[in-house]
């Protein structure tokens, strides 16, 4: 049987948290990553904190990606990162895309989210990050 | 406590790593595979196949939703706990996939008798992952009591549902094909249960009258209990069934019945979970519960033999002679067969 049927690859969430309903570049960004190897779970609009949370911990994801363009990032991001933790995934990488004010990058840097993305930036690099942040982690604790 | 305590303890995130060891055939995760397997074979497993864009993860969103919503099951003073494993493909050209059937189950967020697990078929063709079987057999073990198994979306040959599964539903919807492809052998001849789903469509009527001729035409022969009159055995299980009589000696013939539902408002879906009822007693009673479970353990412990005794025969044979055989299968000068037997034959070296 090929090795690739039991390959470790990215689990990636990718996740539309708040009421606003454009998707489009969640779907842009989870095509892309799929096309850089990665098994991408998709949830779709709508998505509450506590939706976002429950799903990656059924799916056991490496990666969160979440796509926010209502402006309601600086609420959402603190209490995703409590669900995490609070479900014992604070080790989960959390990314996040869409309409974010300069001056907020840091302060979410500051949260914990591993990357920001405006419009404009290239798939590539994004996959490219995610790889990064995941080699970094599995260098770092040694894997079970 | 380590890995197989926490998943009888009921702990999520522990089952969600212990899916995700399973899904990359780790040691660690086959080790908790053994430690579990004594508390597996206790769930129902119903599959849910079809063609794409035929409904199946709204189905199975509003299936569970339904059960959820019993107050009694079973033999049980509460709603079954729901397990669902979803499978999506894989490309076949980068190895990744979008897993989007969670975007149907959003209704389920929330409730802690429900457990979704996404998977992607990773190069598999018969409509699961290679494992899904393992997936399934830990959330058994951890408890759930009925689980769901949706494949990818199938066309005709991807039956390996009916293979793991209890109970697999086969999903139609109208306008998707004419009579002929009724009575193609494949997919429809493997449906326990056969569902229109879209029901609101047009065409509804002539796709359950192809089903429905597909049925009367030829029951499919090695299902097991073939009886000699068919219209009395329908209605001796009826009977037994409904009433619940203990008559387990007659012999006993499940005609695959047709439900219409519409998934996307829960129209036929009460009905559906009552015809799944019908046949797992039906299993039950006919013996075939059982006759399954040993066909379904065999496929298993065949295709993990195949695949220890490849492995173990492939590193035992070099690369570099490997080559070589492949090498004179390109010239011609060796066929197929020749080849394989010189491979096996000579062993080492």
């Amino acid at each position: 049987m090929s090795d690739s049927m039991y390959e470790r690859r990215p689990r990636v969430l990718i996740a539309k948290p708040g009421l606003d309903g454009h998707d489009r570049g969640a779907k842009v960004v989870a095509r892309a990553l799929r096309d850089a190897g990665m098994e991408i779970i998709y949830t779709g609009l709508r998505q509450t904190p506590e939706m976002i949370a429950e799903a990656a911990l059924q799916e056991d994801v490496d990666v969160v990606g979440l796509s926010i363009l209502s402006g309601a990032h600086m609420a959402l991001l603190p209490r995703i990162f409590e669900l995490l933790e609070s479900n014992g995934q604070e080790d989960v990488k959390v990314f996040v895309g869409g309409i974010i004010p300069d001056e907020d990058v840091p302060r979410l840097l500051e949260m914990g989210v591993v990357g920001v993305y405006g419009p404009g930036t290239l798939t590539d690099d994004i996959a490219r990050d995610i790889r990064l942040a995941l080699r970094a982690q599995a260098d770092s604790t040694p894997s079970a | 406590m380590d890995l197989v305590a926490s998943v009888l303890d009921g702990n999520r995130l522990a089952l969600a790593r212990l899916l995700t060891q399973v899904e990359n055939n780790t040691p660690g995760g086959r080790a908790a595979l053994s430690g579990l397997f004594a508390y597996t074979g206790r769930a129902h497993l119903v599959g849910v196949t079809g063609a794409p864009g035929t409904g199946k993860s709204s189905l199975v969103n509003q299936l569970a939703h339904y059960y959820r919503s019993l107050s009694e099951w079973r033999n049980s003073q509460q709603a079954p706990r729901i397990a669902i494993v979803a499978v999506d493909p894989s490309s076949p050209f980068t190895g990744g996939a979008i897993l989007g059937d969670r975007v149907r189950m959003r209704d389920l967020a929330g409730d802690p008798g429900i457990f979704i697990r996404s998977m992607a078929s990773r190069g598999s063709l018969g409509g699961l992952a290679r494992s899904t079987s393992g997936i399934v057999q830990a959330l058994d073990a951890a408890g759930f009591d009925l689980i769901l198994i949706e494949t990818v979306g199938a066309g005709q040959a991807e039956i390996d549902i009916a293979r793991l599964a209890h109970t697999t539903l086969v999903i139609e919807a109208p306008g998707l094909g004419d009579d002929i492809q009724a009575i193609k052998a494949g997919i429809l001849e493997i449906a326990d249960v056969l569902v229109v789903n879209k029901a609101d469509r047009p065409g509804v009527e002539s796709t359950e009258r192809a089903l429905r001729g597909m049925l009367q035409l030829a029951h499919p022969a090695p299902r097991v209990f073939q009886n000699h009159h068919l219209m009395e055995t329908i209605f001796t299980l009826n009977k037994s069934v409904d009433a619940g009589s203990e008559s387990a000696s007659e012999q006993l013939l499940w005609i695959p019945p047709i439900q219409r539902t519409i998934a996307t408002e829960g129209n036929g879906i009460p009905e559906l979970a009552d015809i799944i009822e019908k046949h797992y007693l039906y299993l039950l009673k006919s013996g075939e519960w059982l006759q399954r479970e040993r066909y379904r353990l065999k496929a298993e412990l065949d295709l993990l033999l195949q695949e220890t005794l490849v492995a173990r025969w492939r590193s035992s044979v070099s690369e570099e002679r490997y080559g070589q055989v492949l090498q004179s299968l390109v010239e011609r000068e060796l066929s197929p067969w020749e080849a394989v037997t010189d491979l096996t034959a000579g062993g080492g070296s």
